[in-house]
């Protein structure tokens, strides 16, 4: 399924490479010991370093190393035994030192690779460049006063990671589902939260256009976009705007753009606004970074369990569908809730759950009723306990899949717990063989026609008994001895 | 003129031992002379009021019985490159106009926990940028040395504050700091002693930067005995410094009366220049002699690559200072001369904020870095860093410690040599090259010229063995028998 731009001269490829700038997780920044928490009072978590007073000289702190070892590893890529900090030197308001310390030639992790789950099943391997480590600068408020701007040195320091992809992706969907399996990743390694709106993951987006089979043609940044539909949008007119450039006769040149999200167009910076020579060199306040190959092994011991192995272990261990699975493993939380609800150990009996069951509740029910009120899995107040005491009152023949049901929408509303809601409602499965008797002889006394049609050949009208009997019992009788006594007494 | 202000460190330290005199009267006879020799504008910051408090402090301490060892109670200065706590520092900039840290250096930090009493912040050449301290916002520092010529001379520079505040006995110790000479030539040119430590030794945290790489705090003193003393308080491993050594700080003073007998002298054969005076090269040519007289031997060493000392030093020290200085921007502290926009204040307040020395330099350093030209120059400064510092190594397979001039002249009339940067930039010619390759060095005052300048002798040592250093400089010293002092102590 391949995503083209058809134009007068034929078919468009879209070649796009993303750089993802991800916060890391820590408590600290990256070269001082001021905090990184997210909604501090502005200017409050700065530090002497931060603030780039005279005489004060950055130290590493060895837990965002960390995170970057982890990251890396987590992206199947190489790690870098010897990096080197640079400084990359421009002037502006809220970049205090009048340099941002970067890693340049020598990141901290080379190459490496994602593996995408597309929408059809297919999947797809997107090559790693790089990923290194940088300073976040501070942030500029131009609003708040006519004349003067405002700023917040919070974020100046803390540090990121610059995650480089190659310019595998061919498609918007290609680049969403990159972001998507990226965060997902970072997420299970705790080594960036994710969260778009906080800023904690921004992209710059890499896209150029070129008949299949051509060689590459000149790219154009679009920077710092800031959600993943944003960027898919961002791909899609920027292409086609190139390929109109193309097609007019003109040349795209290399440039670096804006998404302007009100108008849904891309518009050239001013050369002003990007046109720096940015004077790399080695930052002489710090010596190169070298790592023990035994602590990086120590490092990569403790990494959890990421998507692919555990969508793997999911089809395996439990027979999930390869669709299920990814379903779950896209999202670290999801995934933990599913195995919950496999884990627990039902009270009564020691009967294990049934993994398909529970995934179909889990993805379907779940999921669906989360999705319909914009909400989020830790946002669900059925627990994963909860939702495995209401599928064992199913198995156990307590109550029927289609009460089962109602009882999980009022539990979706008050987190209250299955059995509460089935003995308060008297929702319990009418199971005694004598009470169905009695319901199915009174209804069969009532429609005489209908019986008639059942022995005169006609089976579909024992459907119609079927639900007539489940109408009387308020859906309570258990539908298979339904169908039994129906079938004894219409023969 | 008190017989105070003429003790040495370790005489005077004696004295307060035995309790012949206080700090306060030791310190009151210090505030004195600095008031005396204010034409001298070695100070650009007095700081009595504070002095006399920790001078009363250090007496109570020893009443007690509590002093903390040789420093205590010693009067000293700081040169205002060092952020002292509420105290103005400058850099002898206007940029840092009302600039009052809230934090104190290392260094002034690790003087004060060992009992130093700051009598004030020296002049300096603006941003330790100079060889004669003529670049100073604050004015140029006058050499106490005055010859039959009466005119006005040089201290040398960048510390030139500091080096004329022991010369003239304003202090009995200063502070200095050393990126390419700025210790050892100011000692040269008013006869005292400068220690340059190895590249590590003493935490640059807290001092303003010129050139990371090469700066290196370092003490004034008039005896080796007394440069000993004071290095011992101010090194040692500082966490806040990422390119502090973490070495064991030795006694500086363990081997100081050895002598050097056995001990091989290296006298390098690229040290002569035709610039050089008869009258140093015949100094040097003694400085042999006395050593040879004392039981060592001297050889002569190649350091192949020292001519290209300077040209390397000349585009690393800029490169490394036009990015350190970006941070002085107008936006946080110090001086801001506004403008209509953010760039036109930038340069509304970097224009005026630094002087015509820092401003070549800033150009020169951002000229070297810039696209196209890193390669021609930084990257092969830092191949040719790398063969000067194998020269030393080579050398040091051979012999103990090297001996040359500190620099080609003595001290020059105030206002000569100022059309010219690159007859300036040669004073350094004789110190740079261990700047370059991180190595200690000291400057001794070993003779007077035919105008009665003095005139120094340089050791250079094995990295981290200020040790050996020492006490080749200490046996030197005796035999140099150097007993001058500037006219302006004799009057």
């Amino acid at each position: 399924m391949s995503y083209l731009i058809n134009g007068k001269t034929g078919n468009w490829e879209v070649v796009v490479g993303l750089e993802v700038h991800a916060q890391v997780v820590s408590n600290t920044k990256l070269f001082s010991g001021a905090s990184t928490e997210f909604g501090a009072k502005p200017n409050h978590q700065v530090s002497l370093i931060d603030a780039a007073m005279p005489g004060m000289l950055p130290v590493i702190n060895k837990y965002c190393v960390e995170q970057a070892i982890k990251t890396g590893v987590g992206l199947n890529a190489t790690i870098n035994l010897y990096s080197v900090f640079e400084r990359k030197n421009y002037f502006y308001a809220d970049l205090p030192q009048g340099y941002q310390i970067s890693q340049y030639k020598h990141p901290i992790v080379g190459e490496g690779k994602i593996e995408l789950d597309l929408e059809d099943g297919v999947t797809r391997e997107i090559g790693i460049e790089r990923l290194h480590m940088e300073q976040d600068a501070g942030k500029s408020i131009h609003d708040h006063d006519p004349k003067r701007s405002f700023i917040d040195l919070n974020r100046s320091g803390v540090c990121l990671m610059e995650i480089v992809s190659k310019p595998d992706i061919r498609s918007p969907e290609e680049a969403g589902a990159f972001l998507r399996k990226l965060r997902a990743i970072l997420r299970y390694l705790g080594t960036c939260d994710g969260n778009m709106e906080e800023g904690s993951m921004r992209a710059d987006v890499n896209v150029s256009v070129r008949h299949p089979g051509e060689n590459l043609r000149t790219r154009v940044e679009v920077k710092n976009v800031n959600s993943m539909r944003f960027v898919m949008q961002a791909i899609e007119v920027e292409a086609e705007r190139q390929v109109s450039v193309w097609e007019s006769g003109g040349e795209v040149i290399q440039e670096t753009r804006l998404f302007d999200v009100n108008k849904g167009k891309t518009r050239a910076m001013r050369k002003k606004e990007f046109a720096h020579d940015y004077r790399y060199f080695p930052d002489p306040d710090l010596l190169p970074l070298k790592l023990e190959i035994e602590y990086v092994n120590s490092i990569t011991s403790t990494l959890p369990e990421l998507p692919d192995e555990k969508k793997a272990r999911f089809v395996k261990e439990h027979g999930l569908s390869s669709y299920d699975a990814n379903v779950l493993v896209s999202d670290k939380q999801k995934a933990e809730y599913f195995e919950s609800v496999m884990q627990y150990t039902p009270k009564q009996n020691q009967r294990d759950r049934d993994p398909k069951v529970v995934v179909n509740w889990v993805t379907t029910n779940l999921f669906g009723a989360l999705n319909a009120v914009g909400k989020d899995i830790s946002e669900s107040k059925i627990s994963a306990e909860q939702l495995g005491d209401l599928l064992d009152l199913v198995s156990d023949d307590l109550i029927s899949g289609r009460i089962a049901k109602d009882v999980f929408d009022i539990m979706f509303e008050t987190g209250r717990d299955a059995s509460d809601i089935v003995k308060e409602k008297g929702l319990t499965q009418i199971t005694d063989i004598g009470k169905i008797e009695a319901i199915v002889d009174k209804v069969l006394l009532e429609n005489p026609d209908q019986v008639n049609q059942v022995r005169g050949g006609n089976n579909k009208a024992i459907g119609w008994f079927v639900g007539q009997i489940m109408q009387a019992t308020d859906g309570k009788a258990n539908p298979q001895l339904v169908n039994k006594v129906l079938r004894e007494k219409l023969n | 003129m008190s017989e105070l202000t003429r003790l040495s460190i370790s005489e005077a330290a004696c004295h307060l031992e035995s309790k012949n005199i206080s700090s306060e009267e030791l310190t009151i006879a210090h505030i004195e002379e600095m008031e005396r020799c204010r034409d001298l504008n070695a100070f650009i910051t007095e700081t009595p009021e504070l002095a006399l408090q920790r001078a009363k402090k250090s007496d109570a301490r020893r009443s007690k019985g509590e002093n903390v060892g040789a420093m205590d109670g010693i009067p000293i200065a700081i040169k205002d490159l060092f952020c002292t706590d509420g105290v103005l520092t400058t850099a002898g900039s206007h940029i840092l106009d009302g600039f009052k840290p809230n934090y104190e250096s290392t260094i002034s930090q690790n003087l004060r926990d060992a009992g130093a009493v700051m009598l004030g912040k020296t002049n300096l050449d603006e941003f330790a940028m100079g060889s004669a301290n003529v670049t100073s916002y604050y004015g140029p520092v006058k050499n106490p040395w005055v010859v039959n010529d009466l005119k006005d001379r040089v201290p040398g520079g960048s510390s030139g504050g500091s080096a004329v505040s022991v010369a003239a006995r304003l202090s009995l110790g200063a502070v200095g700091t050393d990126t390419g000479g700025s210790i050892r030539q100011p000692a040269s040119f008013c006869g005292i002693v400068g220690l340059k430590p190895t590249y590590g030794r003493c935490s640059r945290w807290g001092t303003v930067a010129f050139a990371s790489s090469l700066d290196q705090a370092g003490p004034m003193t008039r005896s080796v005995e007394d440069a000993a003393i004071m290095l011992q308080a101010m090194a040692g491993y500082d966490p806040k410094d990422s390119t502090s050594a973490r070495v064991e700080t030795p006694k500086f003073n363990a081997e100081l009366v050895s002598g050097v007998k056995g001990m091989m002298i290296g006298i390098p054969e690229e040290y002569t220049l035709d610039s050089t005076s008869e009258e140093i090269r015949k100094l040097w040519e003694q400085g042999c002699q006395w050593l040879e007289s004392a039981g060592a031997s001297c050889k002569r060493v190649s350091l192949p690559h020292t001519e290209f000392a300077l040209p390397c030093y000349y585009i690393i020290a800029p490169a490394e200072a036009s990015s350190n200085l970006a941070r002085y921007d107008g936006v946080r502290y110090g001086l801001r001369v506004d403008g209509d926009s953010l760039d036109e204040m930038y340069e509304n307040t970097r224009g005026e904020g630094f002087g015509a020395e820092v401003r070549r330099r800033i150009m020169i350093g951002t000229y070297v870095l810039s696209a196209g030209y890193y390669d021609a120059y930084y990257v092969k400064a830092q191949k040719v860093r790398a063969l000067i510092a194998k020269d030393f190594e080579a050398a040091f397979a051979d012999v103990d410690v090297i001996l040359t001039p500190t620099a080609p002249t003595a001290a020059f009339p105030i206002g000569d040599r100022m059309g010219d940067p690159i007859t300036m930039y040669l004073n350094d010619v004789f110190t740079v090259p261990a700047s370059v390759a991180g190595l200690p060095a000291i400057s001794i005052p070993a003779g007077l010229d035919s105008l009665g300048l003095p005139l120094g002798l340089h050791l250079i040592g094995r990295a981290f063995d200020e040790v050996t250093l020492l006490r080749t400089a200490k046996a030197l010293e005796n035999l140099a028998d150097f007993n001058a002092s500037p006219s302006k102590v004799d009057s």
